[in-house]
């Protein structure tokens, strides 16, 4: 076998992966600390590339002040969507909750092909270009980007939460909300800061993918991939959706080379009933005892 | 009573749609002493608890502490200035140890920064050894837990797990504490031990008692001061031994022994 090819499909695989490790964190910290399953994660990183063009080519401004204007814009709806849909709906059943994310990610999805048409766009350029060899092997410039911005944004999470006090609150939001809220932890903040990050963290990767690959109005499917990711890393794990993204980014990579395109959401898919089978919980998920 | 009341609640009533959970409901918790609530089941208790941490709001009425009114005060803001809590069914951090369980009792004192604990020095280091060394030397070996402190919680008895709630309730540093049935599902042993802590906390830290409790033994053994709900209004109160003579507090439990008092009764709500 050509190692060098391997190399470079393992290494676009781990770039691609990098980038549903990213989305799968925003997945993670709003299961974590709502317990919502958020489908409307993929429609909001959409539009976190729509916010990037329409900042920097609708207005024309520099692309490194239309990056964090996008990155804000996620932040402020997923706050909005906290508060106007999400918290109205506290103590419905989950299907409840989970059914007004996908009406949500439909909106979403309409409103972009309303304000910019169906068809695909391009981003502007702004990343450099300069080709990068690990080794001999190429890899494309905007993956390694990628890669090492998802990384940053991961590391920074995994440090936030494990030292800071935000940290805390939010691992105990998630392990018993009556209890966090009655040693003064103020729940309902925990609940918006989870949706706020997780969306800016969603548009932000959503300007890394479109940069990539363009983006259009169906990009929100991305989101699912990100389902399998979370679901084989753990709904509730950090760490999980780390591992997870990476798996999946090299299967998906491995499968695409060696057996064929077609072949990659089949063994995307077989890996997850695998692994459903042996860890129901995913690979870092919480195991629910339940004591009778 | 001559200890002056830390906590008042007068004229709160709380309903959920139709039902109505507390109806002008009023008492007051002298300071430095042990107020039980009692009642049959459905009387209202847990929601009186809730209403008072802040869970619920009530419709009408007030609750003041410490000479302060919790008027619009949210639950963690209750809970920093001082009003701890236990619950009915455990709410203990699960997957986190006994000693991680504790320590989130001080979260709402703590000051420290988000760049201070990323580093772990300075204020944050010094908070972290003064609340390790006070946790280790007070609660833990006060409530008789050391072999368990890093134990997941999950793993652990009844009992136990109720010892730990209460030892995260101390670590928030109340000046009053709030038991929602203690005792519940204990055995002789285990409720003569958290009568003892009861009692000691109550003696040595100083801290007001506020608990709900079923165990008529142990509240009459404990407490200074006995509330009697029913249907969601006090039907008496006083020293343990005036509310066990008191008519009204006899017919709620037994019923009133005369068939003509309940279609009295029915009678008179109809009306």
């Amino acid at each position: 076998m050509d190692t060098l090819f391997l190399a470079e499909v393992t290494l676009a695989g781990l770039g691609a992966g990098a980038l549903y490790a990213l989305t799968g964190v925003a997945f993670v910290l709003i299961y974590k600390a709502t317990r919502v399953v958020n489908l409307a994660i993929g429609e909001i990183l959409m539009l976190g590339g729509y916010a990037f063009l329409g900042f920097a080519a609708g207005l024309g401004l520099s692309p490194w002040l239309a990056l964090p204007l996008a990155i804000a814009a996620g932040g402020a709806l997923g706050w909005l969507v906290e508060r106007a849909l999400i918290r109205p709906m506290l103590g419905e059943s989950p299907i409840s909750v989970f059914m007004v994310t996908i009406g949500l990610g439909s909106i979403l999805a309409g409103v972009v092909q309303l304000g910019w048409g169906a068809d695909p766009l391009r981003l502007p350029e702004f990343m450099p270009s300069t080709p990068v060899f690990i080794g001999e092997a190429y890899l494309a410039p905007k993956v390694a980007i990628g890669f090492v911005a998802a990384a940053v944004v991961i590391g920074l999470f995994l440090a936030l939460f494990r030292f800071s006090r935000g940290g805390v609150a939010l691992k105990a939001t998630a392990a018993d909300q009556g209890a966090a809220y009655s040693v003064g932890i103020d729940v309902p903040r925990v609940f918006s800061v989870a949706w706020i990050l997780a969306c800016a963290t969603a548009a932000g990767a959503g300007v890394l993918i479109g940069a990539i690959g363009g983006i259009s109005p169906t990009m929100g499917v991305f989101g699912l991939s990100v389902l399998v990711v979370v679901i084989i890393g753990g709904l509730d794990s950090i760490a999980g959706a780390l591992v997870g993204g990476l798996l999946i980014g090299l299967v998906e990579a491995l499968a695409g080379a060696f057996l064929g395109g077609e072949f990659k959401l089949v063994v995307t898919f077989a890996l997850l009933l695998v692994l459903l089978m042996v860890r129901p919980y995913g690979l870092f998920g919480t195991h629910e005892i339940e004591r009778l | 009573m001559t200890a002056s009341p830390i906590l008042e609640v007068s004229g709160v009533s709380l309903a959920f749609g139709g039902v109505r959970a507390l109806n002008d409901v009023s008492f007051t918790v002298p300071e430095g002493a042990i107020t039980a609530v009692i009642g049959p089941n459905g009387a209202g208790k847990t929601s009186l608890f809730n209403t008072i941490s802040g869970f619920y709001r009530p419709q009408s009425g007030s609750i003041r502490f410490a000479g302060e009114s919790l008027d619009g005060v949210r639950a963690p803001q209750r809970a920093a200035r001082g009003l701890a809590r236990t619950f009915q069914n455990i709410a203990l951090f699960r997957g986190m140890t006994v000693l991680d369980n504790i320590k989130l009792g001080r979260h709402a004192h703590m000051r420290t920064g988000v760049l201070d604990a990323l580093f772990y020095w300075g204020r944050a280091q010094k908070e972290e050894l003064e609340l390790r060394a006070e946790i280790e030397e007070r609660i833990i070996d006060f409530l008789e837990i050391q072999h368990i402190r890093n134990a997941s919680v999950g793993t652990l008895s009844y009992g136990l797990q109720k010892r730990v709630e209460l030892a995260r309730a101390l670590a928030m540093r109340p000046r009053i504490l709030m038991l929602d049935e203690p005792v519940a599902g204990m055995n002789r042993e285990e409720t003569e031990d958290m009568a003892r802590f009861i009692l000691d906390v109550k003696e040595e830290w100083g801290v007001t008692i506020l608990m709900v409790e079923h165990d008529m033994g142990m509240v009459m053994d404990i407490s200074d001061h006995v509330v009697v709900l029913n249907f969601g209004q006090v039907i008496a109160s006083g020293t343990p031994r005036e509310v066990q003579g008191n008519d009204a507090v006899v017919a709620a439990y037994l019923g009133s022994g005369d068939v003509g008092a309940i279609a009295r009764r029915i009678k008179a709500e109809a009306a």
